[in-house]
């Protein structure tokens, strides 16, 4: 008989490993991400050519491609439980507060690694400069925070509809334009070399977003995932 | 510690999806040691049933008591006391046999060593198919593995939707054991249409007469 | 009964008014009367987006099915409306400014209910199960409106205000509007937020009514 000994953390990280586990052998959502990333910027990057843009519309483009990117990937985590019926399996082992934050979590390294590859990406075929480095990844972190504590539960009332569609980016678009328009002004901030402490309004806006969108999708999670 | 007596009760339970009713004015009680077999056609709501005891769905009407020593309203604790397993439940098909296992043990929060789980697998009959892929299995072994999955937090409740279903020769002789063993520890629920499947029960509930139910 | 005729003969009365009264902005001209329209429409978007998510917060804690139905019908009433106000909005803008979109702050929140209302209808006709359906856009509606604070702070900073702020109401709300288009404009806004309720009332009474007769159709 296995002694019943855990905490919390410890049946998080089991989440977050068994969904880390299954995407390095399946990589549903990592081809997807990637793929369509790379794709966007390459076609971005061919019709600018040798036009020279403004740092402004370079951060937009930046934060279109990882919004799509996001919207291309990101529900699966919720979509491929449905649809392997292995969401039985997880209502009968784990609490729903565990459950989301075990999904929010891998979505967040998810979007992270996809950054990591994007970015320099990005600074190399758009010749996107960063001026401001330490600005730009607390912005890019936090975005990233708000973007996911966001869409998380978004993914979880998605892949309870029957026809899934678009549904997803339709669904987040109006809930991320908040944090959409803050972390292009504050990458343009960051990439023309601004301050911290004139960034530092577009930081506390993302970050009382993420933590606005982590307490609501928290508590009304459960109203999603039990029927 | 303390041994205390479970008993499971269901009072006036009720179950709509939308306009269609499924069943209604569902009622009986379940002591240590008992076991039900609820039976009836397809469509009948056996499985609604089963999974409504599991926690799975909320009833539209009425309420499911669990009792050990005093009721047991939290939900955690009822995951504890409760398994389940049925034709509509999978695996993770991508990960192997033992990560499943170690998987689903850690996130409720039981401890096991590889050996132990290994150890399991051998007495299911899936001795040293414990690193290949849940892929890779027959539906025989599939139906065997969940059934080791039902049994990592030893129920004081199992549930048991059509356990016959997929099972070879090997898979019914372990049924067989599984119900003993949860006849000795708690209380069993079995639905099922199989009619060689209803001796394992004490007490029969059908489910045919519409929104009426008999007790034998 | 009478009160709906009370409404019908005030909308009534409004409507006249705006047309026969001198145009409340002088320099802008007759397009101004629009404002009389285009206010209460888009305050009452505003109230409908309240109403939903309200009746939304009501269903997830007591699980009556009549405060999806209201929440539902609130949002496809307020979607209507939200469109009419965008509309509205973007004919006195080709009016007054030249160009049917400018990116001023008011234009894209009212846009932007648009959307949210479109996408809690796209979110609702998506999903068949009604338990489900219900849950699931009650959380929507719930989650919308928490971002509607952060829209609030967010959109003003970054865009240029086109907005006659000033010369109808300026900023501190103080309505400094000459007593008779204070006085359209308020019955105008009373009329039209009146108009809500009755077809707010009215559709959800239709929508209980389609429940019942599918209910005894089904029947066994």
């Amino acid at each position: 008989m296995g002694t019943k000994s855990s905490t919390w953390t410890s049946r998080v990280s089991a989440l977050f490993l068994k969904d880390f586990k299954s995407e390095l052998r399946t990589r549903y959502s990592l081809n997807a991400l990637v793929m369509f990333a790379v794709i966007t910027l390459t076609v971005v990057s061919f019709s600018i050519g040798m036009f020279s843009l403004s740092s402004k519309i370079k951060s937009s483009l930046f934060w279109i491609v990882i919004f799509f990117s996001a919207m291309s990937g990101l529900a699966q985590v919720f979509i491929k439980e449905e649809e392997a019926k292995t969401s039985t399996l997880l209502k009968l082992v784990a609490s729903p507060e565990s459950i989301f934050a075990g999904k929010l979590l891998y979505n967040l390294v998810l979007l992270l690694f996809l950054e990591i590859v994007i970015v320099p990406l990005f600074v190399i075929m758009l010749g996107f400069s960063i001026l401001n480095f330490w600005l730009f990844l607390c912005v890019l972190v936090l975005g990233s925070l708000g973007l996911v504590c966001a869409t998380t539960i978004i993914a979880a009332i998605v892949a309870k509809a029957s026809v899934k569609g678009a549904l997803f980016a339709v669904l987040s678009f109006p809930i991320l334009l908040p944090l959409l328009v803050t972390v292009i002004s504050g990458t343009n901030l960051a990439s023309e070399g601004a301050s911290f402490s004139q960034g530092l309004r577009d930081l506390q806006i993302l970050f009382s977003y993420a933590v606005v969108m982590f307490v609501a999708s928290f508590l009304l999670f459960d109203f999603v995932w039990e029927e | 510690m303390p041994n205390f007596m479970i008993s499971l009760e269901v009072k006036s339970l009720a179950k709509s999806f939308g306009f269609r009713k499924v069943f209604e004015g569902i009622n009986f009680s379940l002591g240590e040691k008992e076991s039900l077999v609820i039976t009836g056609k397809n469509g009948s709501g056996k499985s609604t049933l089963l999974k409504i005891l599991a926690g799975l769905l909320r009833p539209s009407k009425g309420e499911v008591n669990i009792n050990l020593d005093s009721q047991i309203k939290n939900r955690g604790e009822r995951r504890k006391l409760i398994s389940f397993a049925s034709p509509d439940l999978s695996l993770y098909d991508e990960l192997t046999a033992l990560e499943n296992l170690e998987f689903l043990a850690k996130v409720q929060g039981l401890d096991f060593k590889p050996d132990e789980l290994n150890k399991k697998l051998d007495e299911a009959g899936l001795k040293g198919r414990g690193e290949d892929q849940v892929l890779s299995y027959s539906s025989g072994m599939k139906q065997r593995l969940k059934y080791l999955f039902a049994l990592l937090n030893e129920p004081k409740i199992l549930l048991l939707d059509e356990p016959g279903n997929n099972l070879d020769e090997p898979g019914l002789f372990l049924l067989d054991n599984i119900i003993a063993e949860q006849k000795k520890r708690g209380i069993l629920v079995l639905a099922t249409n199989d009619k060689r499947e209803i001796k394992y029960g004490d007490k029969i509930l059908n489910l045919d007469q519409q929104g009426f139910s008999f007790i034998s | 009964m009478w009160w709906k005729i009370l409404i019908g003969l005030l909308i009534t009365v409004v409507v006249i008014s705006v047309f026969l009264m001198p145009p409340p902005q002088k320099e802008l001209g007759d397009i101004s009367r629009i404002f009389f329209f285009h206010v209460p429409v888009a305050w009452v978007t505003v109230l409908a987006f309240l109403v939903a998510m309200i009746n939304s917060v009501l269903y997830l804690s007591k699980k009556n099915p009549v405060y999806d139905i209201q929440a539902a019908v609130s949002s496809q009433v307020g979607f209507l409306f939200a469109i009419l106000a965008t509309v509205s909005g973007a004919i006195f803008a080709k009016n007054a400014w030249g160009s049917y979109w400018n990116w001023d702050p008011r234009e894209i929140s009212v846009f932007i209910l648009l959307l949210i209302y479109g996408a809690y209808l796209a979110l609702r006709s998506a999903i068949e199960m009604e338990d489900r359906k219900a849950n699931l856009s009650a959380v929507y509606s719930i989650l919308a409106f928490i971002t509607v604070p952060f829209l609030v702070f967010v959109v003003p900073r970054v865009f240029q205000s086109l907005h006659p702020t000033d010369s109808i109401i300026n900023s501190q709300i103080k309505i400094q509007m000459p007593p008779l288009v204070l006085l359209v404009f308020l019955s105008s806004l009373l009329g039209f937020s009146l108009l809500f309720v009755w077809i707010y009332n009215l559709e959800i009474k239709v929508t209980i009514l389609h429940k019942k007769i599918k209910e005894s159709s089904t029947i066994k």
